[in-house]
């Protein structure tokens, strides 16, 4: 029991795929410019990872080594397909916001890197937990990057304007740097350095 | 049992490689009736968001069937070819064909409040992938009514941004010609300006995509000339 609770709450902090697993960097970086998509995405990555995990890890005792890193690819592109799909059915407006992004869950190094190293040699529940927990792992840091990203480079949070126009009268100025996707691999080094300075045993 | 020999392997693949194929096909025509009304459905947003028409508490459907009175298709000499069908006209099609007199161009008469204005469909390229719009005209056919944009995958927060009120609202009372002939409206760089045709701000740290647009609407555009001096 203790296991299953360990899969599931470490990710978010002390293992955590972004910041200490290094896992999923290119996504953290395209889609974090602003908070609702940095949020559908990361809750799509939670869906994806947990199930791909319960399906690999059903399969675990069959399937041949040689070709396991094909089979999981396969069960990841094949749940995203279908998820992708059933987005654009009954959730025609998000999927069209998602755009590409649906598609390059596939890429995600989090999908493949829980699969090799956690599903392959799990029970379903302890998978599923893991995934769980992986995915909002993944989600807190996108949404924290892209909060800080959204609030300094337009102004705005959920497409909402939050800075008064009375900032704007004295000067102030949004960041257009801060929409570039450097500077989102800059958020994620801060965060990467408050948490290893909090944990300085990580290292 | 041995799931390491070659038989297993050749078989095991082909097994799962078979279930998830017919998976996904069954899934994709299960699903297939109900994407493309939605696809649809979302053209005909984009056609009335053009039109100004607001359809947040209304049924877009029905809104489109009562605004847009003909869907025509037109060539760039300005004959009509048909006086509907041209909501299924694939624009980005049309545009591949290499001559302009075999383009088929969609014309969508409507009428709002009483006026007649003419929405015309253009689609062009930004810095990741399409972008596409309707422009709205008086029925002058001069004067820019309403415009929408959209697009694949510019940008968040920078060319993205074509897709916004604050970028649209300024094409707003906009005039394509210029003393007679068609000058399209420029996307200029903020600040700047063009002495040749009327122009709007284009957007900062988003000019490709402002390209993007200027280019599609100078493309696009251009191809009605003939139907727009009539």
């Amino acid at each position: 029991m203790s296991n299953n609770k360990e899969a599931f709450l470490t990710p978010l902090n002390r293992n955590n795929p972004v910041t200490v697993q290094i896992l999923g960097i290119c996504s953290s970086l395209a889609v974090t410019a602003q908070l609702e998509p940095a949020l559908v995405m990361g809750l799509s990555v939670t869906i994806i990872v947990a199930l791909s995990n319960v399906v690999i890890s059903l399969l675990r005792n069959t399937i041949p080594v040689r070709i396991r890193i094909i089979v999981q690819l396969l069960v990841c592109a094949a749940l995203v397909t279908i998820v992708s799909e059933i987005l654009k059915a009954y959730a025609y407006d998000v999927s069209v916001q998602l755009s590409v992004y649906v598609g390059l869950i596939i890429t995600n190094c989090i999908l493949m890197g829980r699969l090799e190293a956690f599903a392959m040699a799990n029970k379903p529940w302890a998978s599923f937990l893991d995934g769980l927990g992986n995915g909002f792992g993944y989600a807190i840091i996108l949404v924290i990057i892209a909060f800080i990203r959204e609030l300094l480079g337009s102004g705005n949070l959920f497409g909402i304007p939050v800075i008064p126009q009375s900032f704007y009268d004295f000067g102030y100025l949004n960041c257009g740097l801060m929409l570039m996707a450097p500077m989102a691999l800059i958020i994620i080094g801060c965060i990467i350095w408050v948490q290893r300075a909090k944990y300085p045993d990580l290292d | 049992m041995n799931t390491n020999s070659n038989t297993y392997t050749i078989v095991y693949a082909s097994i799962v490689v078979v279930l998830v194929a017919f998976l996904l096909a069954f899934v994709s025509s299960v699903l297939k009736e109900r994407q493309n009304a939605n696809v649809e459905l979302d053209t005909k947003k984009q056609i009335l968001s053009s039109l100004n028409v607001d359809f947040e508490n209304a049924d877009p459907a029905a809104l489109y069937e009562e605004i847009i009175k003909e869907d025509m298709i037109i060539n760039s000499l300005g004959d009509t070819l048909a006086k509907e069908g041209g909501f299924y006209v694939k624009v980005a099609d049309e545009n591949a064909k290499d001559k302009l007199e075999d383009r088929q161009l969609p014309v969508f008469v409507a009428n709002v409040d009483g006026a007649t204005k003419y929405v015309l469909p253009v689609r062009g390229n930004g810095l990741w992938g399409p972008i596409w719009g309707y422009v709205a005209l008086d029925d002058d056919k001069n004067t820019i009514f309403g415009v929408y944009f959209s697009h694949q995958g510019e940008t968040p927060g920078l060319g993205a941004e074509i897709a916004h009120e604050k970028f649209k609202k300024p094409f707003h009372g906009k005039h394509i010609m210029r003393n007679g002939e068609f000058a399209s409206v420029r996307v200029v760089k903020p600040g700047k300006s063009d002495p040749n045709a009327e122009y709007v701000d284009g957007l900062s740290g988003g000019t490709m995509t402002s390209q993007g647009v200027d280019a599609m609407l100078m493309d696009g555009l251009s191809q009605y000339v003939v139907f727009l001096k009539k």
